[in-house]
């Protein structure tokens, strides 16, 4: 309790004192209320917090899965009909969140299941968007063909990557990341006889199957909503792997996983390039969807945006990580109202939920195993240890 | 002592590590009989753990060949060791700390599978059935070393002497022929030790030969079968623990020499 206030305390009057050159001393008194306010919101909450918890790890645990499964069949209703219930601009944002959900799962696998550190993220994405835009325009290929063409890419560009940091660790390889992510952008915006430097590609083709071509935000909206299933399917198989529980393992600890047979540089590599390939496939939806490319999309600020997904979602958790990629993509939106405050609005409660939530929205959960009843069953027997048996 | 060719299933032939000017290990030959539980012994700094990173393809070794099985493994890499069928603990526990205990075994038992990209995503009919196996598997071992109520509890939140058994339990998990222990009584009370040397005694019923490096004079003198002692990084003596305790050269090394002059 005593910590909390102390938390809430210095929190707001670090930020009051940073945002007082921008905002002026009025303002920053009224943003300081604010915060007080929420504090307050807080502390009326907090006393209930583990009620709160108790009930949905009860919820969680129900050995009813319906329960679950109608709370996804809501939302993926919801979902469904969004383009019929809302307007051109909501169906534009929630396309650009599912795209980010498609980017933030594939950094997932290499910042949040692997360990690897990577600020460069958006290469990839890059990689994958050029690719698109140059297989499209120049070799006059259609969606279908380009968009496992850009995965590929972007794969193959994650294992060169990949490489040469497999014996980097933490800082080290964010540092090396970070050149690279930067090192693309810099070609791309240099290169001018094929990716037409700074002014980008124009005249990019959309997608178009059975004689309907994409034109409408909605066709595009739902474009977006199979790729994102399929990511989310296949990072969710991959989690719950021999793969995935191997690279949980490097993370863990990368000697112990090499003496227990994992093969540490396939392994890394192999999460290079998934984390990559998805990072493609968003990008050629992203050429595809704005007819044009640019160098200006894909700077630093790109690669921290989705880093930031996955690490305020819950780093390696998949619901977090999806909560993480809408709510940093609806928040700046939401407060479009504020005009130039809502950055700093934006950037007050990322240092919040940090202060209060560092494992994120949903992490630090080890799911139970599920194990086969039989084994269950053998398992509740096994109530005693050997030792104390032996030891009588 | 009797060296039967056939039954050594494993020989380091004139082992060498040097760290830059240093020499850790200098030409140890070591035979490690079938089924047996050979001990390390030496003073700190003696070089046991180096001979066990050059054995486990940790640290390629400077100079000289390691056959196991049959097979030279010099310079292969620690996870193809592992598949050779060599399995080892550390001296620091190193777990899997926020991996369920389960888990843990599972990454070991998962070594004799194969991953596969195309397996993982399509969960399909074999991946599923091995994932069965593994997870029987694992089970079995659990149960072995008495876990199996930990099953679902985070790595991390084990007793000291439970993670030390977990390590044990998923080193077994990838079915070594030969058990690599460094330093398992380490930090152990005096029941925790009692309750390893049952379990290692368990684990020589399973005809899973033991090497294992331990300070804990009496738990070696009363389990090994065999015991070499290395002193700054040369092979100084090995029998059987009766011959090594006389040993004039051993006693030397560790309690010191004699003064000639009195």
């Amino acid at each position: 309790m005593m910590q909390d206030i102390k938390k809430w305390a210095f929190g707001s009057l670090w930020l009051f004192i940073l945002t007082i050159p921008f905002l002026g001393i009025i303002n920053a008194l009224y943003f300081l209320v604010s915060l007080i306010v929420l504090a307050i919101l807080w502390f009326i909450y907090k006393p209930f917090e583990q009620n709160i918890l108790d009930v949905q790890s009860k919820l969680l645990q129900l050995p009813m899965p319906s329960i679950r499964w109608s709370l996804y069949f809501v939302i993926a209703i919801l979902v469904l009909i969004l383009p019929f219930i809302s307007d051109q601009y909501i169906t534009n944002v929630a396309t650009s969140a599912i795209t980010y959900i498609v980017l933030a799962l594939g950094l997932n696998i290499v910042v949040g299941f692997a360990g690897l550190l990577d600020l460069g993220y958006v290469a990839f994405y890059a990689v994958g968007a050029y690719s698109y835009a140059l297989l499209s325009t120049k070799a006059g290929l259609s969606f279908w063909a380009v968009l496992p063409l850009s995965a590929i890419m972007a794969a193959i560009f994650g294992i060169i990557l990949g490489f040469p940091t497999l014996r980097l660790r933490g800082d080290y390889l964010a540092i090396v990341t970070l050149g690279f992510g930067e090192m693309i952008r810099i070609t791309l915006n240099n290169w001018d006889s094929v990716t037409g430097g700074p002014n980008g590609i124009l005249n990019i083709k959309g997608p178009a199957t059975l004689g309907l071509s994409f034109s409408q935000p909605h066709h595009y909206y739902y474009l977006i909503i199979i790729i994102g299933i399929f990511t989310i399917f296949a990072v969710n198989r991959l989690n719950n792997s021999r793969i995935g529980r191997a690279w949980v393992a490097i993370r863990e600890d990368e000697i112990a996983a090499e003496a227990m047979g994992i093969n540490i540089v396939k392994m890394k590599l192999l999460a290079f390039a998934l984390g990559a390939s998805f990072a493609g496939i968003a990008g050629g939806f992203f050429a595809s969807k704005m007819k044009f490319v640019s160098p200006e999309s894909f700077t630093f600020f790109e690669s921290v945006i989705i880093l930031c997904m996955v690490v305020l979602g819950g780093m390696g958790s998949i619901p977090g990580v999806i909560l993480g990629a809408v709510v940093l993509i609806i928040l700046p939106e939401s407060l479009r109202g504020f005009q130039n405050y809502r950055m700093i609005i934006f950037g007050a409660a990322m240092v919040l939920i940090m202060l209060f939530r560092p494992q994120g929205f949903i992490g630090g959960v080890r799911r139970r195993l599920e194990l086969h009843p039989e084994d269950e069953k053998i398992l509740k027997q096994e109530t005693e240890s050997l030792y104390d048996v032996k030891q009588k | 002592m009797m060296l039967n060719k056939n039954n050594i299933l494993l020989e380091t032939k004139n082992i060498t590590k040097t760290f830059g000017g240093i020499h850790a290990i200098e030409d140890v030959n070591l035979h490690i009989n079938k089924g047996e539980i050979n001990a390390l012994i030496g003073p700190n700094g003696a070089g046991k753990t180096t001979l066990f990173n050059c054995i486990t393809g940790f640290y390629p070794p400077t100079k000289g060949r390691i056959i196991f099985n049959g097979e030279d493994i010099t310079g292969l890499k620690p996870h193809q060791i592992a598949e050779t069928g060599m399995a080892r603990t550390f001296q620091n526990i190193r777990l899997f700390a926020e991996m369920t205990v389960m888990e843990n075994i599972l990454i070991g038992s998962q070594c004799r599978y194969r991953m596969t990209l195309l397996g993982a995503i399509l969960n399909d009919k074999r991946t599923k059935n091995e994932e069965r196996e593994i997870s029987r598997k694992a089970l079995q071992y659990l149960r072995f070393t008495g876990l199996s109520k930990f099953a679902n509890h985070l790595a991390r939140n084990l007793s000291y002497g439970d993670q030390r058994r977990l390590e044990l339990a998923r080193a077994l998990a990838t079915e070594p022929k030969l058990l690599l222990l460094d330093e398992p009584a380490a930090g152990m009370n005096l029941n925790e030790t009692k309750g390893l040397m049952e379990l290692i005694k368990k684990i020589k019923d399973e005809e899973i030969t033991i090497l294992l490096i331990e300070h804990d004079m009496r738990m070696v003198m009363k389990i090994a079968d065999t015991i070499t002692v290395l002193d700054h990084g040369i092979k100084i003596a090995e029998g059987t623990p009766k011959e090594v305790q006389k040993n004039e050269k051993v006693i030397e090394a560790y309690i010191g020499r004699r003064r000639r002059t009195a």
